[in-house]
């Protein structure tokens, strides 16, 4: 088995690359479930970013704007969920799984006439000596800056949810909303927040797989990354910091396979591919274990306020 | 009864497309089941290409409806249920995976009429078809072999079936045989279409020393993955995939299944269907190669067309002895021509090409 082929500078790269879309969904999903509302419309917020994203992009030739305008459209989406969930008291499941399909939907209905077409992409951000340095600067600070966004949007989450004023009535939310309630806190308007949020972020995810990591629109192209944000906010138990490591942990499988492959290793494929879901399995198991799992107490229950 | 009706207008109404099938009795209805979106720009593209073509061939007489993305397994059975319970005559199931599926519906509907792409499993209703894509891959491997720099071509393979290992193979032979020194890296993506997936393959496959991207997935991310690499080559799959053209794609094979989809659909009209096994190639234009673009030497296109014709008239076939099997005993000895059979139960890598074929 000769392993030489494979340079773990790119490899690195390579990995947090392929990390940063699940890992902005998954980030913003969680802080949706925090505030106590299963949003399992991820898949298809992600597509609606994707193409909308690119769609702008290629309109505009400005990759910024794509961004921008993805995760507003992704988070325009997500409002429909909350609509239906807060206000009209929806089943929370049902409608989340309604939004992927018309997420899924839609995209392809908008992005026919882009299919084939090529987009400008990131530029790789210059950080100046940081770039140049001899590993490292290869590895880590030769990214787009989504790569480094999607990290600092991490670090804000968790400062947030757990020092500021209003990352505590989010989490009193989802914990308990009928006492969050009592308390005189708008426990519709905070959860709509947070969905709003989790909608921008997952537009930001589909964003980067279409105008950077692949970069192209095709219908579908997302195939399972939303299910799969999903899954990290389980295996990170709802905690900031283990949702960056879920991301990197799936991300680096996949990639690392992949490598592994190219470069003629014999590995059971199939058994690495399966290794994040395994993983997830177990956390699960060792969570229940313990007696305390770490979910909010109050999520995917619908809220209605008694006058 | 009156169930057996709810349960026909139910999965009518649950299609995808519109269905009128139960006014327009008359009618033929033809449906089809695809593994991928349509707008994959390969595989599925083309058998929707094909659907369309038997719409415009027939006109008002025809009606067909499809189900794109179906995934492969349990699920299908239920598709295909639903289709020929909303009073499809003839499906086409369009993806090896559905070939279990397809036959256990096909006994549950004697009276309709099944083709299932790439399979090898038959009944009195169910047709196989597939397509002698190791043809194309012969003249990929030639020109793969003639233009390589690094002597490194990867390889994203998708499933370990008959079909891809086919294709591996016949590329391999035909690149060792004008560049001694290739090696072929082979990527098993487990997927037909996963556009991330694909693009991380390719570029693990390019950062691994590839400058030859052959894949045998649908989508085309890794042609843009290829792309922005710069310097790298590859070919369309399935598809012509010329916006990609004339870096880094610099041929295709192009699947042409509307003339069979049309003689199926015609022999369904006037009762002569029967249960066929066909395999067609380069020869009858059910293979197409897509154009060789510029970027490919005078000498490199010129031997890769008198293959292609070689192969067409059948004067040539890609397997053809001396050839080895993997663990070096004699597959086909001096001049021997592989026949029909192991070729399609293909699993075995050829004298030459390293690793393992999964299972």
């Amino acid at each position: 088995m000769d392993l030489s082929s494979i340079s773990p500078i790119l490899l690195i790269a390579s990995i947090m690359i392929s990390a940063t879309p699940i890992l902005l969904a998954a980030i913003g999903e969680m802080v949706v479930e925090r505030a106590g509302v299963l949003n399992l419309g991820v898949e298809g917020m992600m597509i609606t970013g994707a193409v909308v994203g690119f769609a702008v992009a290629i309109n505009t030739g400005q990759p910024a704007l794509g961004f921008a305008a993805a995760a507003l459209a992704a988070a325009l989406l997500s409002l429909s969920f909350g609509f239906l969930t807060q206000v009209l008291l929806s089943n929370q499941v049902a409608t989340g799984l309604g939004l992927t399909l018309v997420g899924l939907g839609l995209s392809s209905l908008i992005g026919k006439p882009y299919e084939g077409m090529k987009t400008p992409t990131l530029p790789k951000l210059d950080l100046g000596p940081l770039s140049d340095l001899p590993v490292l600067g290869r590895m880590l600070f030769s990214h787009d800056i989504m790569v480094y966004l999607s990290l600092v949007l991490v670090a804000a989450v968790w400062a947030f949810l757990k020092y500021t004023r209003a990352g505590l009535i989010l989490r009193a939310v989802g914990e308990s909303h009928d006492a969050a309630h009592a308390l005189g806190y708008k426990v519709v308007r905070v959860r709509m927040a947070a969905i709003f949020f989790g909608g921008a972020c997952a537009g930001l995810g589909g964003a980067y797989l279409s105008l950077v990591r692949v970069p192209q629109w095709t219908e579908g192209m997302t195939a399972g990354a939303g299910w799969i944000a999903l899954a990290i906010v389980v295996f990170a138990s709802w905690r900031a910091e283990r949702v960056l490591i879920g991301a990197y942990l799936f991300g680096g499988v996949t990639v690392l396979q992949l490598n592994l492959q190219a470069a003629g290793a014999a590995v059971p494929v199939a058994l690495l591919s399966a290794s994040p879901y395994l993983m997830t399995i177990l956390v699960l198991v060792a969570i229940s274990a313990r007696g305390t799992h770490g979910a909010p107490a109050s999520l995917g229950q619908p809220f209605h306020a008694i006058q | 009864m009156l169930r057996r009706t709810l349960l026909a207008t139910a999965a009518a109404a649950a299609m995808a497309t519109t269905a009128f099938g139960a006014e327009h009795a008359e009618k033929t209805k033809v449906g089809f089941i695809y593994v991928g979106p349509i707008g994959d720009g390969g595989w599925t593209y083309e058998h929707n290409k094909g659907r369309l073509a038997v719409e415009e061939e027939f006109g008002d007489a025809v009606e067909t409806v499809y189900q794109e993305s179906v995934p492969e397994g349990a699920d299908a059975e239920r598709a295909i249920t639903q289709m020929a319970l909303s009073g499809a005559d003839l499906i086409f199931t369009t993806s090896f995976g559905y070939m279990d599926p397809t036959i256990a519906v096909a006994e549950k509907f004697p009276d309709v009429k099944f083709e299932h792409a790439t399979g090898y499993k038959r009944a009195d209703n169910v047709s196989t078809y597939s397509a002698r894509f190791y043809e194309g891959r012969a003249i990929q491997g030639h020109i793969a072999g003639k233009m390589t720099e690094t002597n490194k071509i990867g390889y994203i393979a998708s499933f370990p079936i008959p079909e891809v290992i086919r294709g591996i193979n016949s590329a391999y032979l035909h690149a060792k045989k004008v560049n001694p020194d290739v090696e072929f890296s082979i990527v098993w993506a487990y997927t037909w279409f996963d556009p991330a997936k694909e693009a991380d393959a390719a570029r693990a496959l390019i950062e691994n020393g590839a400058d030859v991207i052959l894949q045998h997935t649908d989508s085309t991310a890794p042609q843009a993955a290829a792309q922005e690499a710069g310097g790298i080559i590859t070919f369309g799959q399935a598809s012509d995939m010329s916006e990609f053209a004339p870096l880094p794609r610099v041929s295709s094979i192009i699947d042409d299944w509307a003339p069979y989809y049309i003689a199926r659909t015609r022999a369904v009209m006037d009762g002569t269907w029967e249960s066929t096994d066909t395999w067609d190639g380069i020869g009858p234009g059910m293979v197409g190669i897509g154009e060789i673009s510029d970027a490919v030497p005078e000498d490199v296109k010129a031997e890769a067309l008198a293959m292609k014709d070689a192969i067409a008239s059948g004067e040539y076939h890609p397997f053809t002895g001396p050839i080895n099997k993997q663990d070096g005993s004699v597959w086909l000895a001096e001049g021997e021509v592989a026949d029909d059979g192991t070729l399609l139960g293909m699993d075995f890598y050829v004298e030459g090409l390293t690793g393992e074929i999964p299972n």
